[in-house]
């Protein structure tokens, strides 16, 4: 199955160890957009992303992929859809045991029948483009955090993928590698024009990213919009979320 | 407490251990298709191999060695008095080959590589290392279950024969110390073992390589809630992987022997 990435929840409900975490989550994303989910911790954020990309099967509603249902493909269909799909996670989920030039080729090696010279040659082009040059011989475990989260952006973009998923890109993150993390994800985003879906409690990487910004409470949207209509949004946790970036960004934390 | 309250607590406990069960059982049926379609990474299982077998060989010699002395030194004494030297050899060769071997490596290996096997699978979970094998299109299964399960199959039956080894060199020597002569020693041995008695050890512990990678990886995917997680993880891998090579081993000795 050929991916166009068009992304469609409908009513989506998750729960995890009997407890519900997601009340029926409705959104659209068109191919080529961004779409970013902003909410606090805890908010139901990664249980979304997982349903997208068919890590968890939904308790009731569903998640279609140009309009086929993730929950129902075949194995082969999934595996198929996952291998135009890149994911960045929110640790980077570098394998610990290989190199991060083998942790880059990983998807190549499994989904490309390439000669090793090419393989090297992409490896070194995507560790490049992420500010990331010369670094294939070193372990995840020398990786500072903001290394990890681009190591971990090269290997979901290395397969040229339809659609990206990123899950808490800036968390952990100093604030200023954040926004260098904010804007290496813009300019992917600008570069290869593919559909992102981004989850975030960091308002200033959702507006550095997204086209669209959709506010998740409680496992609820709660609020949506293009990124004017957030900024005027007078729902209580959209203020709450505006106040604290302009805090941040009069101490020093804003984008430079 | 109510009877309610003591319903619903039983009623839990008995759903999260058949939940539990099912999934033991779903893993174990995964593996089953693994290996019938041969399917599984061949790099890996070496590497396992490696660290399964190889990087086990000291502590394996340490306990076959004193297995085998200690049963010497017991036999040795308690015969002696009764005039059975000739049973000497013969008792701890036998001994060794069905039980002390195969239990005592299994166990050894349980505590050490069925714990690294689920500590690396259980980490790997809570940092959504195996979420990412999963979305880049890799069976977990195949890629990590399916080649430890392999290498332990493989390596433990190896192990004991090393312990089988080393057990019967220690409990010649301290049977000989002890005053049971050498020659009648070894007579003894080759009167009373014969190859089943060694093959049926190696069956064993081929089984309980199975259980052991089995239990060890289940454990392992099946860990949640960071750290202590990881640890509950590991401590459960281990005194259930001990637990199922004690149960089985009596049921194999009946089927074996």
């Amino acid at each position: 199955m050929e991916l166009e990435g068009r992304i469609e929840v409908d009513d989506l409900h998750a729960r995890l160890g009997g407890r519900e975490v997601l009340h029926g989550v409705s959104l659209r994303v068109e191919p080529g957009e961004a779409l970013a989910i902003l909410g606090p911790s805890g908010c139901g954020k990664t249980v979304f992303l997982k349903h997208v990309v068919g890590l968890l099967v939904p308790h009731r509603g569903e998640v279609r992929l140009d309009g086929v249902a993730v929950h129902r493909m075949d194995p082969a269909t999934l595996r198929s859809v996952r291998s135009q799909m890149g994911v960045v996670f929110q640790g980077g989920a570098l394998f610990d045991s290989l190199t991060v030039g083998e942790n880059v080729a990983f998807p190549l090696r499994r989904h490309r029948r390439l000669a090793e010279e090419r393989v090297q040659e992409i490896v070194a082009e995507m560790l490049n483009l992420v500010d990331m040059a010369g670094t294939q011989d070193l372990l995840p475990g020398e990786l500072s955090g903001g290394m990890r989260k681009r190591v971990g952006i090269a290997r979901a973009l290395v397969l040229g993928p339809k659609v990206v998923l990123y899950d808490e890109p800036t968390a952990g993150l100093d604030p200023v590698t954040a926004r260098a993390v904010d804007r290496l994800m813009a300019f992917l985003r600008e570069r290869t024009r593919t559909t992102t879906v981004l989850v975030t409690h960091d308002l200033l990487t959702a507006f550095a990213v997204a086209d669209r910004i959709a506010v998740m409470e409680a496992g609820r949207i709660v609020a949506a919009g293009s990124r004017e209509e957030i900024r005027s949004s007078r729902h209580p946790l959209v203020r709450a979320f505006l106040e604290s970036s302009a805090v941040s960004e009069t101490q020093g934390g804003g984008r430079s | 407490m109510s009877v309610n309250a003591t319903l619903e607590r039983v009623g839990s406990w008995t759903l999260s251990r058949l939940e539990e069960a099912g999934a033991a059982a779903r893993l174990l049926a995964r593996v089953g298709r693994s290996l019938a379609r041969l399917r599984w990474e061949a790099r890996e299982t070496v590497l396992q191999m490696s660290r399964a077998g190889a990087d086990s060989v000291p502590i394996v010699l340490l306990t076959g060695l004193f297995s085998g002395m200690v049963l010497a030194y017991q036999t040795s004494s308690q015969l002696l008095r009764l005039g059975g030297e000739g049973f000497v050899g013969g008792l701890i060769a036998v001994s060794m080959a069905r039980e002390a071997a195969p239990v005592f490596t299994a166990v050894t290996v349980a505590g050490r590589v069925g714990a690294g096997f689920a500590a690396e699978l259980g980490t790997m979970v809570v940092t959504e290392q195996v979420d990412a094998l999963t979305v880049m299109g890799v069976d977990p299964v195949e890629f990590l279950v399916v080649p430890r399960t392999l290498a332990l199959v493989s390596m433990l039956p190896a192990l004991v024969l090393l312990a089988n080894a080393v057990g019967s060199v220690g409990g010649y020597a301290v049977s000989v110390l002890a005053g049971v002569p050498g020659t009648t020693y070894l007579q003894s041995v080759r009167q009373f073992l014969d190859l089943h008695d060694v093959l049926g050890g190696l069956v064993k512990a081929a089984a309980f390589g199975f259980l052991v990678a089995l239990v060890a990886c289940h454990k392992g995917l099946r860990a949640s809630g960071g750290a202590a997680g990881v640890g509950r993880a590991t401590t459960g891998a281990v005194v259930g992987a001990i637990a199922w090579v004690l149960a089985a081993n009596y049921f194999l000795d009946v089927l074996l022997f």
